[in-house]
């Protein structure tokens, strides 16, 4: 069949790409064209284009470069992070030890964890006085830090509760990777006399290379885009020294109703994302059969 | 005796160290579910204790009771169940022939659909969100169920249409050309030899789809305002927004809620890994 012309294939690939078309290609062009009017809530039905006007506060107002600049920190950190955590552990599971399978269950339920569920429950842990880490930190004479009340520290929160949901992923993906490297390797730079450590830097992890490379690509573009955990943490009115930009186009639209000013926040963060994905596909194509 | 449970060359420090690490972490990662346990098991009158018993004095299955029966929870998992279960047979079916059309022809715009396929994982949801809501909202599908449906597909189409074609690629052809020969149409030879042979691919995909949308908040939070309407996540983050939030009832209903998606999440953990393989992260 393969070759054969007919039109079989387009009625086959037309319902998923209408549904990319309506939902995702329509919106996009919608959301640019939103961004040169003044729609809100009392302008929706009748929105008149602005030109350039939503740009120009956007970019002028320096909480952009702020809130663009904590969004590189918090993606930076949750995803080295949870590589680095993610990739000892399974280091530590890869390796002959009684009761391996039991610690590996226990390590993937964050990520069996419903993510809302997780988010909420953290939140509660930060809870001045009556949560946990509180009550911890109090025991152990720490009482200075205002987790949920002083912006940096809600941050700090949402970081922490991000990177424990982050890891099993990388925890498994890594571990998957190392199970599928053959032993003799080891057994090989054994006899050479090679350090455990040193078998790692040379053999373990220029392995894992391509397997980590995608998972990072992911984690990265999940990361970026993390809504749930800084919107609940934070709650409907978070204030915006925590937010990162999604987060903060979320609550700009959603909370305050402002869809314009909104709107003008996505096309820049769709710009930046753009040139994300332009290398993205670069590493994809590096890998070799994508389309076949 | 050592020699065959561990490494060798493994001394007895380095093996306290791994299973002290394993230890705190395997800690870390359960502790927030042991602390709503605790919190759902406290009676109202000592919500704000500063005890740390896993089990507290005088507990009590009222916050269950309360969150199930007082709180109209079945609603809210109803709403869940209807939106969840929709979304997941009509984005499959759209994926299993999507995925059969890249995977088995060769046509014109083949690569530019797969590739825009791949950008939609870059471009979350997010950041078309707004627009989405805006088109949701002047073609009135804002609180109804459809209106919550139809962007699930979106989001969950293109990770089932990459699962699928890259099963449905190491399927040798013959099987299909032999049924063709026999006179069977196109249809049974989809439905009665590529599926039956997919089943691994089509877990994956239904039981991501499914979690996704059963799980799925920053959509629904939207869509959904009437509280007739709310889905589990909804219903249960405004439990907390509330000056009087009831933490109590909040982790009871956290847990009747997690602990069936926990256990279905844990049992099919290989499965959904082996998925990972096969399609999202595959190249």
């Amino acid at each position: 069949m393969t070759g054969k012309k007919s039109m079989i294939p387009y009625f086959l690939v037309l319902p998923s790409i209408m549904v990319l078309v309506f939902m995702i290609g329509y919106p996009l062009v919608f959301g640019v064209n939103l961004s040169f009017t003044n729609m809100n809530l009392y302008h929706f039905l009748n929105p008149q284009y602005v030109g350039l006007k939503n740009y120009s506060s956007v970019l002028t107002d320096p909480e952009l470069y702020t809130t663009a600049l904590r969004t590189v920190i918090w993606t930076v950190i949750n995803v080295s992070l949870t590589v680095a955590i993610g990739v000892c552990l399974a280091l530590l599971l890869n390796r002959k030890l009684p009761m391996k399978n039991f610690f590996r269950v226990l390590l993937m339920l964050p990520w069996a964890v419903p993510q809302y569920i997780a988010v909420l429950t953290w939140r509660n842990m930060f809870q001045a006085q009556y949560g946990t880490i509180d009550i911890i930190f109090n025991k152990i004479g720490i009482t200075n830090v205002a987790w949920l009340s002083d912006p940096f520290w809600t941050f700090v929160a949402c970081i922490i509760t991000n990177i424990w949901l982050g890891i099993p992923f990388m925890m498994v993906i890594s571990l998957g990777a190392m199970q599928s490297i053959p032993t003799e390797l080891y057994e090989v730079a054994a006899i050479d006399g090679i350090k455990s450590w040193d078998k790692h830097r040379h053999i373990t992890l220029p392995l894992l290379k391509p397997v980590m490379t995608p998972a990072i690509v992911l984690s990265t573009v999940w990361t970026f885009n993390m809504v749930n955990v800084i919107f609940m943490m934070t709650g409907r009115t978070g204030d915006n020294e925590t937010q990162i930009l999604v987060s903060r186009v979320y609550k700009d639209a959603f909370t305050y109703f402002n869809y314009s000013k909104a709107a003008t926040f996505s096309v820049i963060i769709f710009a930046i994302l753009a040139v994300f994905a332009s290398s993205y596909i670069k590493v994809m194509r590096s890998g070799e059969g994508v389309y076949d | 005796m050592r020699s065959e449970q561990f490494n060798k060359n493994d001394s007895l420090g380095k093996i306290i160290f791994i299973y002290t690490v394993l230890v705190i972490m395997a800690i870390i990662s359960i502790y927030p579910l042991l602390d709503i346990v605790k919190i759902s098991l406290r009676p109202a009158s000592s919500l704000f204790s500063t005890d740390l018993s896993l089990i507290p004095k005088n507990a009590t299955l009222k916050n269950y009771y309360t969150a199930l029966f007082v709180r109209p929870y079945f609603t809210w998992f109803k709403n869940s169940t209807i939106v969840a279960l929709l979304s997941t047979v009509l984005s499959l079916i759209v994926a299993v022939f999507a995925g059969y059309g890249f995977s088995r022809f060769r046509f014109k715009g083949r690569n530019i659909g797969l590739l825009s396929f791949l950008l939609t994982q870059i471009f979350p949801a997010p950041m078309l969100l707004l627009p989405s809501y805006i088109l949701l909202r002047y073609f009135g599908l804002i609180d109804r169920y459809i209106g919550g449906i139809i962007p699930y597909i979106a989001l969950t189409v293109p990770f089932s249409v990459w699962v699928l074609k890259g099963y449905f690629d190491t399927i040798p052809q013959s099987f299909e050309e032999s049924a063709y020969i026999d006179g069977a149409n196109f249809f049974q030879v989809l439905w009665k030899i590529m599926l039956p042979l997919s089943i691994p691919a089509l877990g994956v995909s239904l039981l991501n789809t499914f979690m996704a949308t059963w799980n799925e908040f920053v959509t629904a939070n939207i869509v959904f305002t009437d509280t007739e309407l709310h889905t589990l996540p909804v219903a249960i983050f405004n439990m907390t927004g509330a000056l009087s939030a009831d933490w109590g009832i909040f982790s009871a209903a956290c847990l009747v809620t997690a602990v069936p998606v926990i256990i279905l999440y844990i049992g099919m953990s290989k499965f959904l890994i082996s998925g990972l393989t096969l399609g999202g992260v595959k190249e």
